[in-house]
């Protein structure tokens, strides 16, 4: 039972289950799937669709956060993605052709490997803080999609295109598969490759890393570009979702959403070891907190207010000093035992 | 011992003075004094205590047991800035100003002159700074910006703001280190000036010159303790250094100068005229298979630049090395390891592990960072590798999946030798690989580096023990001031005729 | 000796004095970039439109971008401590709803107005407390403050709230005529007192100086004896406050609140903050370069409003500014820790 607890994924399990029981409770209704034309139907069927997107960007943080980094350009480029793609198939005039939408998708997905690749030079070559890098391509993003829309909303009718977010394979939501599929590789390459272990070895230490022959400068870049492109993909979920490419609204605060995502997953945000099944569990239970936010009646614009308390629960949960304090209170309360003062300080 | 000024009270009285950081005692009973117009030195090699005996002294931290007494008063600082207001004053080696700012702001912050209305008066807060510097002799703008000065001008600039209030104990912890020396006679000009005054002045410097050219009387620490407290003029240099590394009388030595191998076949790494500013300036080292080349020098002769040069780390600012007869380029450390030229750091936490990482994660970094990210080591091999390595080298506890930030020093310490022993090296460059290690780990690690040796490596062993350079060297290279001044054999020399050549400076030639 | 170190004190002099401009003012460099390419664009734009540069398009600018300029002063004092605060665009959103809700009521703008202003300096301080005494990140604790004021923003209405009131409306409906064009409106002054009083507070006051002090280094400020975490807090207090001011005026610039307005106006406030010349690593900047800054993001506004072409170029040009800047500001940094 203490090694279950000590497992590092245990608390963010713990809290993603409470959520589902909080939610089955006050309505029952909440687990229950219905089967209609050889598709499953419900609540958590949608939850497992809707996080698509956000599925695609955490997985693509949780890289960059490795690296000691940090990507706010995600939905930023997630706008350019989408707008790529429609504006594409738009033009085409044959919303349906698949060699139309295959050069669309590709368009898409290059675009978000652009962007990645230009925030990774900023942060690997030039130096810069990840932080401002990527507050560049945040601002000029969305200038960048409205550009290629010029200006408009574009809007498709295409029903091969609509299917990416919206259909079913054998039952489950296509979007679910596209979140395992993108799960699945991640996992591959970080884990079956080499690049995982070096990317925790240039978050944790960068100059031991650069000591013991680590191409720190490579795995930064890489870092950023898998976010770019993965951050690409879940725009063409979203513009599919809405078979419309929305330069504002695209992917509008999904980098905080990520960014909680990874840190609800038990990712440092100080970077080094980093959990993708945390990565995993932290988006569902962000999906399921906005479906519960939604069912209580809160109207989804409030959604940030519940956000804003997650955030500062997690973060303070996070900071040793909340710890001790609340620790200190704790001891105050119980027998007052005494404690030798912590020297963090080392004799030289 | 103590021979003068019996009479007089003394400005500083410390008494007793114990600091424990969690095991480790770093300051066991020290007594100390300072009398008021003095320059004081306090002398001790690496882990001595005498930053610790500086930061109890300046309120940066605590006694557990001893006093501090000012002026006859027991006196005890929460903060440095407690210190300031009591009168002692510090300057530290890495500047603590704000090089944003204006060298008056740098000066007068805090306590800024300020007008009827509150606001800070700048005419008047220049006007301060201006006297301020010019109590020194110096004529630097107070409204030019700190950062834009060379860094000797901010040195006094902190020593303006120092003394810019009643100071009556100045500390200067290694002043000099990045100072040429126009700077530093500049720098000993206000120091006299100061001393002239009345203050008391501690100097800290690992530069016997300059401890011998300013300061009026020693203290020695080694270990944590006191070693003993000595009129400059009546204290050889070379007891000095004994006392510091603590020896006996030293016997000086016949020396013979060692050839360099005529087989030059047997050379795998020569360097020539190395120099990294500053640190080490046209320094020579020639590595031979199956050979330890200990290196012997005091603190701040440039062994850790020495060895940072020749492993790529710091890039060269001249010179050249060759490997195998073929002269190469260290661009990178990581160019150096793959050509086989390895080097583990004296910081293992900072510069050598990945503390969260796992002991075989540890283990295999190196070697799969010259693999490449694509072609992983099977975790097969890896576990096998890493547990060949932990068994070879008796790593413990033998548990590949522990963070290695959990093990102890000794095992720390073999398993980075592992990382780096792990590529198949050609030379291996260990700076203070026993550091901070128990004995009985120590002469593992020793007996480690001999078979190593035998085994057809190069190594380099840099260590301030000069007792483990000799036991494990096959010769000595000599270091001072950046330079390789000489290399010996091991063979017949002792610590003491060892110790002797390291301490040995020109003026001590006759 | 003596000719010796008479001579060496001549060096040391030598070393300090011909640059003694740049050694007094470099850090006003930047500052002097912005203005240039302030210039720059009038003159460029004067060439290219013929008539462009009138009284009226001086004052419009003033009067259309008093709400970042005052955002930004608060940002100013943040940056400079080497935080940041994403909340501001949020909080000025937050407190208009508020404000436009409460003078509904009925109460009057006298309560009103400094209630708002109360609200945003209750926010930064939420903000401050998390930053100075609980070690969050600046990005994530002021990202916490934004979510939560964007929230309780459509907590008050999910739609628009007009506001009728005299007073506020009159501040910005009253255009005090200068002749030939030039005008200016209460709000535009009330933005250019907050500059003035930013920049005394930051020139004059032991507040000021250590805010630079913490940006400069925090570690030897603390060495100093300054008081640091009071002065981080009071920065993301100003910077709150300033959010809440803004709000009164951007309510009055568009006579109504919105619980969308502001999304993204956390971005333009950095983006003319760092144009404007402060170092994001802190410790170096001024509120007149600032205000600068906001000068150049209304004028491509302008500019790109004149050209008729796309508004999306704004946010592209102020994209690759800000880059411009940061990539300069980079190789200065780069530049001086070699010279160490």
């Amino acid at each position: 039972m203490n090694a279950v607890m000590k497992h590092r994924l245990f608390w963010p399990v713990v809290v993603l289950l409470a959520l589902i029981l909080v939610n089955t409770l006050s309505r029952p209704s909440f687990v229950s799937i219905t089967v209609q034309d050889g598709r499953l139907y419900g609540s958590l069927i949608d939850i497992l669709r809707n996080s698509a997107p956000l599925m695609l960007v955490a997985l693509g943080m949780t890289l960059v956060i490795a690296t000691r980094g940090i990507d706010l350009s995600v939905g930023a480029v997630m706008a350019v993605s989408g707008a790529v793609a429609l504006q594409i198939i738009q033009d085409s005039g044959d919303a349906a052709n698949p060699s139309v939408l295959a050069v669309a998708i590709g368009a898409g997905l290059l675009a978000g490997l652009a962007c990645g690749l230009w925030n990774g030079f900023l942060i690997a070559v030039l130096g810069i803080q990840p932080i401002i890098a990527t507050l560049v391509l945040m601002l000029a993003g969305r200038g960048i999609a409205l550009l290629i829309t010029r200006g408009f909303i574009t809007t498709i009718n295409s029903d091969p295109y609509k299917f990416m977010a919206q259909g079913y394979v054998v039952g489950l939501p296509f979007a679910f598969y596209v979140s395992l599929a993108a799960i699945a590789i991640v996992a591959v390459i970080e884990r079956r490759t080499a690049l995982g272990v070096l990317t925790e070895a240039v978050g944790i230490n960068p100059e031991a890393s650069r000591l013991a022959g680590v191409r720190a400068r490579g795995i930064i870049w890489g870092a950023y570009a898998a976010s770019g492109l993965l951050a690409g993909f879940a725009g063409l979920l979203y513009s599919s979702n809405i078979m419309a490419a929305d330069a504002n609204a695209a992917g509008l605060y999904i980098e905080l959403d990520a960014i909680l995502a990874v840190v609800l997953g038990g990712t440092s945000l100080a970077g080094g070891t980093f959990s993708l099944a945390g990565t995993v569990v932290g988006v569902f239970t962000i999906q399921t907190l906005k479906s519960t936010i939604t069912f209580l009646g809160v109207p989804p614009a409030v959604t940030p207010v519940f956000m804003a308390a997650v955030v500062v629960l997690v973060v303070l949960i996070q900071s040793s000093r909340f710890r001790r304090w609340v620790g200190r209170l704790g001891g105050r309360l119980s027998v007052r035992s005494a404690q030798p003062v912590e020297r963090t300080e080392v004799a030289s | 011992m103590m021979s003068t000024m019996e009479d007089a009270q003394p400005l500083v009285q410390v008494t007793g003075a114990t600091v424990r950081f969690r095991s480790d005692t770093a300051l066991d009973g020290v007594d100390f004094r300072m009398f008021a117009g003095e320059v004081h030195s306090l002398m001790g090699e690496n882990g001595a205590g005498k930053s610790t005996l500086i930061k109890a002294l300046t309120g940066a931290l605590a006694l557990d047991a001893g006093e501090v007494r000012l002026g006859g008063e027991v006196v005890r600082f929460a903060t440095p800035h407690d210190a300031h207001l009591a009168g002692i004053s510090t300057v530290y080696q890495e500047i603590d100003l704000l090089p944003n700012l204006t060298v008056a702001e740098n000066i007068a912050l805090g306590r800024e002159p300020r007008n009827r209305v509150g606001a800070i008066d700048w005419a008047a807060t220049r006007r301060l700074a201006h006297d301020a510097l010019a109590a020194l002799g110096l004529e630097i703008d107070p409204a030019s910006v700190l950062g834009t000065h060379p860094l000797a001008v901010q040195q006094l600039v902190a020593i303006a703001r120092a003394i810019s209030t009643d100071v009556k104990v100045l500390v200067l912890d290694e002043p000099t280190s990045s100072l040429d020396f126009d700077e530093v006679a500049e720098l000993f000009r206000v120091i006299r000036e100061l001393k002239a005054r009345g203050v008391a002045i501690l100097f800290v410097s690992h530069f016997l010159d300059q401890v011998y050219e300013i300061c009026d009387r020693i203290t020695v620490l080694r270990n944590g303790r006191l070693v003993g407290e000595y009129l400059t003029t009546e204290l050889l240099r070379i007891d000095l250094v004994q006392k510091m590394l603590g020896r006996s009388a030293a016997a000086l030595a016949e020396r013979q100068t060692f050839d360099a191998p005529d087989d030059d076949s047997s050379v795998t790494l020569s360097a020539r005229g190395v120099t990294v500013l500053p640190g080490i300036a046209d320094a020579d080292v020639d590595l031979v298979e199956g050979e330890v080349l200990g290196v012997a020098g005091l603190l701040g002769s440039g062994r850790t630049k020495l060895a940072r040069a020749l492993t790529g780390v710091d890039r060269l600012e001249a010179g050249i090395i060759r490997i195998d007869g073929q002269e190469r380029r260290l661009s990178s450390p990581r160019r150096a390891l793959s050509l086989g030229v390895v080097y583990s750091s004296e910081n293992r936490r900072t510069e050598g592990l990945i503390g969260e990482l796992s002991v075989l994660e540890n283990i295999t970094l190196a070697l799969q960072a010259q693999r490449g990210v694509l072609r992983r080591i099977r975790s097969a091999r890896q576990r096998e590798l890493a547990a060949s390595w932990v068994e070879a080298l008796d790593i413990r506890p033998p548990d590949l999946d522990r963070p290695v930030a959990s093990l102890s020093g000794g095992n720390q310490q073999k398993v980075l030798l592992a990382r780096l022993l792990a590529l198949s090296p050609r030379v291996i460059v260990l700076d203070e690989p026993t550091r901070g290690i128990d004995v009985g780990a120590k002469v593992e690690i020793q007996n480690l580096v001999g078979e190593l040796a035998d085994n057809g490596l190069s190594v380099v062993f840099i260590s301030a023990e000069l007792e483990e350079v000799l036991r494990v060297g096959t010769r000595v290279a000599i270091l001072q001031d950046g330079r390789v001044v000489d290399v010996v054999p091991s063979e017949g020399l002792t610590t003491d005729s060892l110790l002797a050549m390291v301490a040995r400076s020109e003026g001590d030639e006759a | 000796m003596t000719s010796t170190q008479t001579v060496l004190t001549g060096e040391l002099r030598a070393v300090t004095r011909p640059h003694r401009f740049m050694a007094r003012h470099a850090s006003w460099i930047p500052v002097f970039a912005a203005v240039g390419i302030l210039v720059a664009m009038v003159v460029g734009a004067q060439l290219y439109f013929g008539k462009f540069l009138t009284p009226r398009l001086v004052s419009s600018i003033l009067l259309d971008n008093s709400y970042l300029l005052i955002l930004a002063v608060g940002m100013t004092f943040v940056i400079l401590t080497g935080g940041i605060d994403l909340s501001v665009g949020a909080v000025m959103s937050f407190t208009g709803m508020m404000g436009a809700s409460l003078l509904r009521q009925g109460l009057p703008s006298s309560v009103v107005a400094p209630t708002m202003l109360a609200t945003g300096a209750l926010i930064g301080l939420g903000v401050g407390v998390l930053v100075q005494y609980f070690d969050v990140q600046p990005f994530i604790a002021s990202l916490a403050g934004m979510f939560l004021a964007r929230g309780l923003g459509f907590v008050v209405s999910l739609n628009s709230i007009k506001v009728t009131d005299r007073p506020i409306l009159w501040l910005q409906g009253t255009r005090l005529q200068a002749g030939s064009g030039w005008y200016i409106t209460p709000t535009g002054i009330i933005a250019l007192l907050v500059v003035l009083v930013g920049a005394g507070l930051l020139a004059y006051t032991r507040f000021g100086r250590t805010v630079y002090a913490v940006g400069g280094n925090e570690q030897s400020a603390r060495l100093m004896g300054l008081p640091v975490a009071r002065t981080k807090l009071l920065a993301y207090v100003v910077s709150g406050t300033c959010a809440g001011l803004a709000g009164v005026i951007f309510t009055a610039y568009t006579g109504a609140a919105y619980p969308l307005n502001g999304i993204g106006t956390e971005l333009d406030t950095i983006a003319a903050v760092v144009i404007g010349g402060t170092l994001l690593t802190g410790g170096s900047g001024f509120v007149v370069g600032s205000m600068i800054g906001v000068f150049v993001y209304g004028m491509i506004k302008t500019i790109i409003n004149f050209l008729g072409v796309d508004q999306s170029w704004t946010r592209i040009t102020i994209g690759a500014l800000l880059l411009l800047f940061v990539v300069v500001q980079r190789l200065i940094v780069a530049r001086s820790a070699r010279r160490r």
